[in-house]
């Protein structure tokens, strides 16, 4: 095969058996959203436009859930430990080295990549060891409330990086937002227009980037892990390697969500890492529907966006709201509420066109 | 002619029980062979001893000259031993299409894959269900679809467990056939079998097997003539 055919080849993945919406119809559906999202700005004050990117910041964490556990059949329940870990590193490392020279950026990266590795060596040990199924949530849980009360706990002088203090459970702030070298004056990533622009087309390349890793080779071995990992061993594949694999692209994801949100409020704390927090990707994903990336996405955000707007009007009320929420989920609709609403659609369209050939 | 596989002294206990006692066994390529023996007999601990899923407390496993003993499953597999497990092991929320993908992708150039993987639903008879969902496959379709799976990685020696359990003996007798086709195109075989009339129309050899010791070996008629075998198992079944 040539290098050019190879490549559309690849593209052609971002459609295939493991996406849900193919075809002209959903790419239509795509664009409108996409162009929605996109003159958002222009109707809205720039004020809320910068504070509702706090919507898009969780959603890389979320999808790299619903590659983990949805595609992976792996419940990890602790994402956030990574988002924990990358936002601390960021903030360490640009307070260290400041916001000149596009080092924000590379303390991006090299935060997200702290993340990954945390999660290769966790995930290591984890898969390697044949940890499956609810110990895995219970080992991942572990590690993520043992960070949060290592973090909290560094309340003291001692407890610095270079000039970073971590400052225990009152959390760490004062980190340089993302700020992009530009000659004539570096562009500095405040909450505002820019960032929404910039987090937006991030989100859209990492969902499309993961659409196509879903439905090539290894997202296939993926899903046959999930729905039967002994025949997947059986059939040649070392299964260890790419519930790994899953588990570092998804945890790195939930690092970048980690970054973004700490460049985005100047603050990271503890309490990103606590019970509350490691519970809350879970009813996202599973309320959207884990084992799609598209249903996650829609479901992540409408949930963060209801949790929200409970939050504003009734305080600690939104996480029982939450968690009825999720029980609700698993009673009625264990697919996803999502999930549920596209396959109640698409019956209902064939059965009319059956219905329409009948007449016929 | 050396064996594809041989065990040597094979011993595997669970506590006190005694699941495999120094098993000797020899497969020559080419051969169709089935295991039979009353049930708790350890033809299915074999089974996994010789897959990986379970590791010998002593004794060797030889696979093509290599040992194999400590080898991981997945090893084993890309080796050339395949195996068709007797329940299902499907994916059953992918298509039939999907199934066999994932078992043909790394083992056919991928402008192929379309091809071979449409021979494999002709030859299985499943061309018309592709896009169906495994799991809503009829019980006879799963069995097929596994053995396709199982002999998509084009193996040298391929493990049958019960390949025809819950079948029609229409079904049954089709499966043997297949069987036969297979063996005929060079592949050797290995069953476990619990009908006596599907095991007549395959096996070249026949080993009992009874509390975890290898108790007769022979062709079906040397073995259905042996009144000790029959003592233990035959006589419980038509035969």
């Amino acid at each position: 095969m040539s290098r050019a055919s190879r490549f559309t080849s690849f593209l052609k993945l971002v459609e295939g058996p493991q996406t849900l919406g193919n075809g002209p119809k959903f790419w239509s559906g795509f664009a409108v959203v996409l162009l929605a999202a996109c003159s958002y700005p222009a109707f809205a004050d720039s004020y809320d436009v910068g504070n509702n990117v706090y919507f898009f910041n969780w959603l890389f964490m979320a999808l790299g859930l619903s590659l983990i556990w949805g595609y992976g059949g792996s419940l990890s329940f602790g994402q956030t430990a990574f988002f924990g870990i990358a936002g601390y590193s960021y903030g360490v490392l640009t307070i260290n080295l400041g916001d000149a020279y596009g080092l924000t950026l590379f303390s991006l990266v090299m935060a997200v990549a702290i993340s990954a590795l945390f999660a290769a060596v966790l995930g290591y040990f984890l898969f390697f060891g044949r940890i499956n199924g609810v110990f895995l949530g219970i080992v991942s849980l572990s590690v993520t409330l043992v960070l949060e009360r290592f973090m909290a706990q560094t309340a003291g002088p001692e407890w610095v990086i270079g000039k970073a203090r971590l400052n225990g459970f009152n959390g760490m702030g004062a980190m340089p937002s993302l700020t992009i070298p530009w000659p004539g004056g570096n562009i500095v990533l405040y909450p505002d227009i820019t960032l929404y622009y910039l987090t937006l087309a991030l989100l859209v390349i990492v969902y499309l980037g993961l659409r196509m890793l879903v439905n090539s080779r290894f997202g296939n071995v993926l899903v046959a892990i999930r729905e039967n990992p002994l025949r997947a061993e059986m059939l040649g594949y070392d299964v260890r390697k790419y519930q790994l694999g899953a588990f570092v692209i998804g945890s790195a994801l939930a690092g970048l969500s980690g970054v973004l949100y700490t460049s985005w409020g100047n603050y990271i704390t503890p309490a990103s890492m606590g019970m509350t927090a490691a519970s809350l990707p879970i009813v996202w994903v599973a309320v959207g529907g884990r084992s799609d990336l598209t249903t996650t996405l829609v479901g992540t955000f409408l949930v963060l966006i209801v949790f929200q707007s409970l939050t504003i009007h009734g305080s600690q009320y939104a996480l029982v709201a939450m968690g009825l929420l999720l029980v609700i989920t698993v009673l009625i609709a264990p697919k996803g509420i999502v999930t549920a609403l596209v396959e109640f659609v698409s019956k209902m369209s064939d059965r009319r066109k059956s219905k329409a050939e009948e007449v016929r | 002619m050396m064996p594809l596989l041989e065990t040597h002294k094979l011993n595997k206990h669970f506590g006190g029980l005694h699941v495999t006692g120094n098993v000797d066994f020899a497969l020559n390529p080419g051969e169709m062979h089935c295991l039979i023996g009353p049930n708790g007999a350890g033809k299915s601990t074999f089974f996994k001893l010789i897959l990986g899923e379970h590791l010998p407390d002593s004794g060797d496993i030889l696979y093509d000259g290599h040992d194999i003993t400590r080898a991981k499953p997945f090893e084993r597999i890309r080796k050339g031993i395949s195996v068709k497990f007797q329940v299902p092991g499907i994916f059953k929320e992918l298509s039939v299409r999907q199934n066999l993908t994932i078992a043909l992708q790394y083992h056919v150039d991928p402008e192929l894959l379309a091809e071979e993987i449409d021979q494999l639903l002709e030859f299985l008879k499943l061309a018309d269900d592709q896009k169906q969902l495994a799991g809503n496959l009829s019980h006879g379709q799963k069995q097929w679809l596994e053995i396709g799976m199982a002999i998509a990685l084009k193996p040298k020696l391929l493990l049958l467990d019960e390949p025809t359990a819950g079948m029609t003996p229409d079904e049954t007798f089709a499966t043997g056939e297949m069987l036969q086709e297979l063996n005929r195109e060079g592949m050797t075989l290995l069953a476990v079998e619990h009908d006596m009339a599907f095991v007549r129309q395959i096996a070249h050899q026949v080993t009992v097997l009874h509390f975890g010791k290898i108790f007769a070996q022979g062709t079906i008629d040397e073995i259905v003539a042996n009144e000790d075998v029959a003592a233990i198992y035959l006589g419980e079944v038509d035969a």
